[in-house]
């Protein structure tokens, strides 16, 4: 597809994509996520070309980081992907972690997975709830939401906040598993497969599913990697690359699971990979809570750490594995107790690049299910 | 009392009949949906939510009426009647009752007998689809425009199938009278089943149920709206009760769609194996096929709901796929079978 339409380009000249008509999509739209903008050259319902127009939500949140002290940035890292912030917490603590060269404690460590596998069941109930929205199938949305205030319900006993957590803290977390977790999570580990299997049986082979995703925007393994992709995004084009299993941190090389891929890097694969996910997220949390459970109560959850943290000097380069994809925090430190340069590496940045190639050729409404399947969260974009 | 007072009652009633279904269905839709979606809905205005209905036709009337600068004013104003009216007229030939006896006056349970009933229903569905298309251009907006070009494509298309569907049925009873069309499925057919339409044309009872959805914009088929991609499509510009009518004709339709797919498909206002005429009186026979009538009405209509909270929505390219390679063969196939089967039995 995206060959004839090259061919049409040349033969009447490339001034001439600015003959079709301009379609402006967003930044205030009902199915842009956040504030997104995609300008659009469309030929009726096909898409000639599209142009993403970033920085609608630039808070300038890097350079804000030169001014903090480095606890005093923690919260800020919750307003980047605020569908599980609980991860872009982790990652920056990580970050700073093997800046100072220490490592926390193992219970805190296994906190740290439960916490944030439960944010990547929540962020992947979003984006299949979501999906389903944009493409005409509101039910299921309706079934995933309701589990993901479950699931932040126990955030809130954990750490008071529901959606921007700013859990944990330098060097540790702060407080125990909550008591009614432990009579908690079994159920809610039935009421999350039973959700799941909802969604499961109303969508995925429902025929018009099945035509509207099987073959969307689908993209090749080589595309992908020089695009940048990671996470779903790249597992759905075929590539077996997982954080979790290929550069392991925090106690992530002690569990059982697997890494679904996919084959085509359609929105279907990417459909498929995150409720797949979310089951090997539910195995995870059994395993780890089974390990937390055999901890000493009196086990430490806190690393010794100075009041006011001052790296050595240095630059270091952490990544974890969140929802979305390879999420990294680069800090340079000139060894004062403020960072001299924070820069984020946010997964959907780098799909987004690739969203004009994506869409291009496809129609209107394939546009909408591609821009919910990549799962662009503008706060992690714009930064 | 005179014959024209006596339609007079029958127009005003069926009038407010069309229009409180309407106004019920906006309230069922909201009520099922949220029963599918585990949720409450609209529950504070009246026991159990009953005049939130009320509450949004205040909310329309007083909302600041909004001409955008730029729209076409003449045919900005027309677009809402002229998708409205044509639901409400369709409503004059469907037959909703077989007849009550008041002072001794046989009374027909439909506003107009006219012979070519079904021709009228086919031409007035044909008539709202320009509502939506001059709605959708005179608003001069990008969205609007391409919702009304989907609409205009898919109703269109859609109109042949349901043609081809519905000419099967003018074939199988030989007149384009609904009442007569009714009176002809009384009985059995075989023995054992009611001699209802949708058992001689089941193929025919598919393809007339699948254009009448597209008909009616609903999901799978509510690409004209489609508010996850056009914003809300045709009548993005559209505020106040210009809206309201937009929303409200919608319904409508519904109403109209469901009362004829029971009056060609489903017996009309006959129960099967049942000849309620033996036994009531009347007045009570009157009332009970009027209500026969109206509880099947209620079923479909609660279809429209049960089907739109379901299933995902198909892509234009898609949704014209179907008409064009699935629904208009499969029509032509069912009425050269159909045709060639009158031909032979009589």
């Amino acid at each position: 597809m995206a060959k004839e339409i090259e061919t049409v380009c040349v033969t009447t000249g490339p001034a001439e994509v600015g003959d079709y008509v301009a379609l402006n999509i967003g930044p205030i739209h009902p199915a842009m996520h956040g504030t997104l903008r995609v300008i659009t050259r469309t030929d009726g319902e096909t898409i000639i070309s599209a142009e993403p127009e970033i920085g609608y939500l630039h808070r300038g949140v890097e350079k804000l980081g030169e001014n903090l002290t480095y606890r005093q940035f923690l919260p800020l890292t919750d307003r980047l992907n605020y569908c599980s912030a609980i991860c872009n917490n982790v990652a920056y603590e990580l970050a700073v972690e093997k800046a100072l060269g220490i490592e926390v404690p193992e219970k805190a460590q296994l906190l740290r997975i439960i916490m944030m596998e439960l944010a990547r069941i929540a962020d992947h109930q979003v984006l299949v709830g979501i999906l389903g929205v944009d493409l005409g199938a509101l039910t299921p949305f309706f079934y995933l939401i309701i589990q993901r205030e479950e699931i932040y319900e126990i955030f809130e006993w954990h750490h008071g906040a529901r959606l921007t957590n700013s859990m944990g803290t330098i060097g540790g977390v702060e407080a125990e598993l909550p008591d009614r977790f432990h009579e908690k999570w079994p159920k809610m580990r039935d009421s999350i497969r039973k959700a799941n299997d909802e969604t499961d049986r109303l969508l995925t082979h429902n025929r018009i599913w099945m035509d509207r995703t099987i073959g969307v925007n689908a993209f090749c393994a080589d595309d992908a990697l020089n695009w940048g992709f990671t996470g779903p995004m790249l597992r759905a084009c075929g590539v077996k690359r997982d954080l979790r299993k290929d550069e392991p941190y925090l106690m992530y090389d002690k569990f059982d699971f697997e890494v679904p891929t996919g084959k085509h890097g359609d929105v279907f694969d990417r459909y498929m990979i995150r409720m797949l996910e979310m089951e090997e997220s539910i195995k995870i949390i059994d395993q780890a809570y089974a390990m937390y459970q055999d901890m000493p109560d009196d086990a430490p959850l806190m690393k010794k750490v100075p009041k006011i943290i001052k790296p050595p000097e240095g630059q270091i380069y952490h990544a974890i594995e969140s929802p979305n994809g390879e999420l990294g925090f680069f800090i340079k430190s000139d060894g004062t107790d403020k960072p001299y340069r924070i820069k984020i590496r946010p997964p959907c940045y780098m799909v987004y690049q690739a969203f004009g190639e994506l869409v291009q050729g496809e129609m209107i409404s394939d546009l909408i299910a591609c821009l919910s399947s990549i799962n662009v969260i503008a706060g992690e974009l714009d930064r | 009392m005179a014959d024209w007072q006596i339609d007079l009652i029958k127009v005003v009633f069926i009038w407010v009949w069309a229009l409180l279904i309407a106004v019920v269905m906006t309230w069922v839709e909201r009520r099922a949906s949220a029963m599918m979606q585990d949720r409450l809905g609209p529950n504070r205005a009246g026991p159990f939510g009953l005049f939130q209905p009320l509450a949004d036709g205040i909310k329309l009337f007083t909302k600041e009426d909004i001409i955008p600068e730029k729209a076409r004013k003449i045919l900005f104003v027309l677009g809402p009647p002229l998708f409205a009216l044509p639901a409400f007229s369709a409503y004059a030939v469907v037959p909703f009752g077989d007849k009550i006896v008041l002072g001794g006056k046989e009374i027909i349970l439909q506003v107009s007998d006219v012979n070519i009933g079904f021709l009228y229903v086919l031409a007035l569905g044909a008539i709202g689809v320009y509502g939506m298309v001059i709605g959708g251009w005179a608003s001069n907006s990008k969205y609007s425009i391409l919702g009304g070009l989907r609409a205009t494509a898919q109703l269109i298309s859609y109109e042949v199938p349901m043609g081809l569907a519905l000419l099967t049925i003018v074939l199988l009873y030989g007149t384009f009278s609904l009442r007569e069309m009714v009176l002809l499925q009384q009985g059995t057919f075989l023995g054992f089943l009611p001699n209802w339409g949708i058992f001689k044309q089941p193929l025919g009872f598919i393809i007339f149920l699948v254009a009448a959805y597209a008909e009616a914009n609903r999901v799978p088929f509510d690409l004209p709206e489609c508010e996850s991609e056009l914003v809300t499509g045709y009548h993005t510009e559209y505020g106040s009760m210009r809206l309201g009518l937009y929303l409200f004709g919608e319904y409508v339709n519904l109403g109209t769609l469901a009362a004829i797919t029971v009056s060609l498909f489903f017996g009309g206002w006959a129960l099967p194996y049942v000849d309620m005429s033996k036994f009531l009186g009347p007045v009570a026979y009157g009332i009970a096929s009027f209500t026969v009538f109206f509880l099947k009405q209620a079923f479909f209509l609660f279809l429209f709901v049960w089907v739109r909270w379901t299933v995902p929505r198909f892509r234009y390219d898609q949704l014209m796929g179907l008409g064009w390679k699935a629904l208009i063969p499969l029509g032509l196939v069912n009425l050269f079978v159909t045709a060639l089967l009158v031909q032979l039995t009589i």
